[in-house]
């Protein structure tokens, strides 16, 4: 420790040589403030010199390469080709395409996901018996990996399934849910609604034990049923956990690659290609890093648009919570 | 209003459906996971008349899923080890240690968690491939693989998670500044105070930003299926998709491997249950 204080007398005030000019040593005399200054900066360091490499660094290479074209297999480095990249896609019916398919597998989701988990988190919210076993219950969709969990739906829509068994069962012929255009991308977002419950009732759950109280006691004094309880209190004290779930929620579909990849690779014909799933797509198999950046910044520009609003929307106009 | 106990029973009913339809699917997986391969066609009982265990083996030894799982916790140890440390050195300073700069160091930091992987994956890969002197590469990162195909690589883009260092700050805002205070009088380093008094007192903590590491690497997909393409590096999750590509499916040892993939994720949030509500209700995570 005291190798590095000696080292940064930046911040050392000019006349402390002064003041120490008495018997004992100076390094006796450095002030805790100073010395915890210093370790600070070492302590954060680590953290942020890896953060600077592995984060920001990233996403500035990443708009340097939307700019260019660039096929890492080719000897030649980077070919700068100004918005070239951005032109090609903004007028290119697959990505258009994809980026319609994801906004669907969005709208899909969300608000089965939110709502569902909202009826959820209320009826476990009080202490009634047995209500820490559904909280568990519920939950373990979100422990477990969407791979094993998207195996577990793969065979549900299978000829063999349970859907197709009930379907069987009940006269209608079986369908390929996953191998027809018209239902694959629905079939994704149930699984996905499935798997999200769990995560956002407990999130919800927290949001409705920090309403206090005392507001639930004096609507009931002001006479105020179920309903207006739930519209006047309720709502307005979970506004900023609602806003958070939607909000990382919407940043987390937009971005949906795994589910995709296991259950259909981005077909029939496109019908579940993701904006991700087509950057990977178009980087790792077509060796096209160039448009395949510039595809990210676009899916980047408008997922920051729309949880921007989201949030402005939710929190108020004021800005409050 | 209805009267209490109608309304109660009502509830009960819906959360049992729910729960019934929410934990089906489970049940079939571990059912098929014990069904006999000649049989997993035919199979519609929930519970398999003639158990075996084979499917178990084959996920493991053909499946390749024993060498991934191994690979998958190699990854996971020193992802753990590096959160739990940097991350936990870093939220400590920016709570109890005032430095030049820190609350624009600490924006930037957090910002980064706000980045999508849509435009950080193809730098990352690209950065991975040129590290300097790793997989026959020269000293400007060029000529060779990096540290693609490696346990290195996989761990790259997680030793630091900008997430839990903005746990690790709320969570050690909570704590008192006198403890820190007290040593100081007494002449204690700064390094002994972090190690010896704050660390200590904030398994919770550590349990928290563990469980996320561990799920974190362990779950992810995109990343070990773009910067691996050996049998041999494969992670969990990758050998489980594996599985599908061979054109012909096979359940019982796809769902037994789902099985496997799923009880390390299990065993390692039921150990750490208690510190880790506790790390995240005192945390904040609330925002």
């Amino acid at each position: 420790m005291t190798q590095t204080a000696q080292t940064t007398n930046i911040t050392q005030p000019k006349r402390v040589p002064e003041l120490v000019t008495g018997t004992r040593r100076p390094r006796r005399r450095r002030s805790p403030v100073r010395r915890i200054r210093v370790v600070g900066v070492l302590f954060v360091l680590p953290a942020a010199t890896y953060v600077a490499i592995f984060h920001l660094f990233p996403l500035a290479y990443g708009l340097y390469l939307s700019f260019t074209t660039y096929d890492p297999q080719s000897r030649s480095g980077p070919q700068p080709v100004g918005i070239g990249n951005y032109t090609k896609i903004l007028t290119d019916p697959v990505f258009l395409s994809s980026l319609l398919v994801t906004a669907k597998y969005v709208l899909y989701v969300l608000p089965g996901a939110v709502i569902l988990a909202l009826v959820l988190a209320l009826m476990v919210n009080r202490g009634r018996r047995g209500v820490g076993f559904f909280r568990t219950a519920l939950y373990v969709p979100h422990v477990v990996s969407l791979t094993a969990v998207s195996m577990v739906w793969l065979w549900l829509y299978s000829e063999q399934g349970w859907f197709n068994q009930i379907l069987r069962a009940v006269g209608i012929g079986e369908r390929q849910f996953l191998l027809e255009s018209g239902t694959a991308l629905a079939a994704v977002a149930v699984m996905r609604i499935w798997k999200a419950l769990g995560g956002n009732m407990v999130l919800l759950l927290a949001g409705l034990q920090s309403v206090p109280r005392e507001l639930y006691e004096a609507a009931a004094v002001d006479g105020a049923g179920g309903w207006a309880k739930f519209r006047y209190v309720t709502l307005p004290g979970l506004r900023g956990m609602l806003t958070y779930v939607v909000v990382t929620d919407i940043v987390y579909l937009a971005q949906s690659f795994g589910e995709i990849y296991i259950l259909t690779r981005g077909g029939p014909v496109d019908s579940t290609t993701t904006v991700n799933y087509l950057i990977y797509k178009q980087a790792f198999q077509f060796n096209d890093m160039g448009t395949a950046s510039a595809m990210g910044f676009v899916l980047f520009a408008l997922i920051s648009a729309v949880s921007f609003v989201s949030l402005r929307q939710m929190t108020g106009r004021g800005g409050r919570r | 209003m209805r009267p209490k106990p109608v309304r109660a029973v009502g509830t009960n009913i819906v959360l049992i459906a729910v729960t019934i339809a929410v934990l089906v699917p489970f049940l079939w997986m571990l059912s098929l996971a014990f069904t006999p391969a000649d049989r997993a066609f035919a199979a519609s009982d929930l519970i398999p008349s003639s158990p075996t265990m084979t499917n178990f083996a084959t996920a493991l030894t053909s499946g390749g899923l024993g060498r991934a799982m191994l690979n998958s916790t190699a990854v996971a140890v020193i992802v753990v080890i590096t959160n739990c440390l940097f991350a936990s050195m870093a939220g400590y300073a920016f709570a109890k240690l005032r430095f030049r700069g820190d609350t624009i160091v600490f924006g930037v930091l957090i910002s980064t968690a706000m980045i999508p992987v849509s435009v950080t994956l193809i730098p990352l890969f690209l950065i991975t491939k040129g590290i300097p002197f790793a997989g026959g590469n020269d000293i400007l990162g060029a000529g060779g693989t990096g540290l693609l195909n490696s346990i290195g690589g996989l761990a790259l883009p997680y030793l630091v998670v900008p997430l839990n260092i903005f746990l690790s700050r709320q969570y050690f805002l909570e704590f008192p500044d006198e403890l820190a205070e007290a040593a100081r009088t007494d002449g204690a380093g700064e390094l002994r105070i972090f190690f010896q008094i704050y660390l200590p007192l904030a398994k919770p903590l550590l349990a928290t930003l563990g469980v996320f590491a561990f799920t974190g690497i362990w779950d992810d997909f995109l990343w070990p299926l773009v910067i691996t393409n050996t049998d041999a590096m494969n992670t969990v999750q990758l050998a489980l998709a594996k599985f599908l590509t061979s054109g012909n499916v096979q359940y019982g040892p796809v769902m037994a491997g789902a099985v496997l993939v799923t009880v390390p994720v299990l065993l390692v949030f039921a150990f750490n249950q208690r510190a880790f509500i506790s790390g995240l209700a005192d945390g904040g995570i609330k925002g």
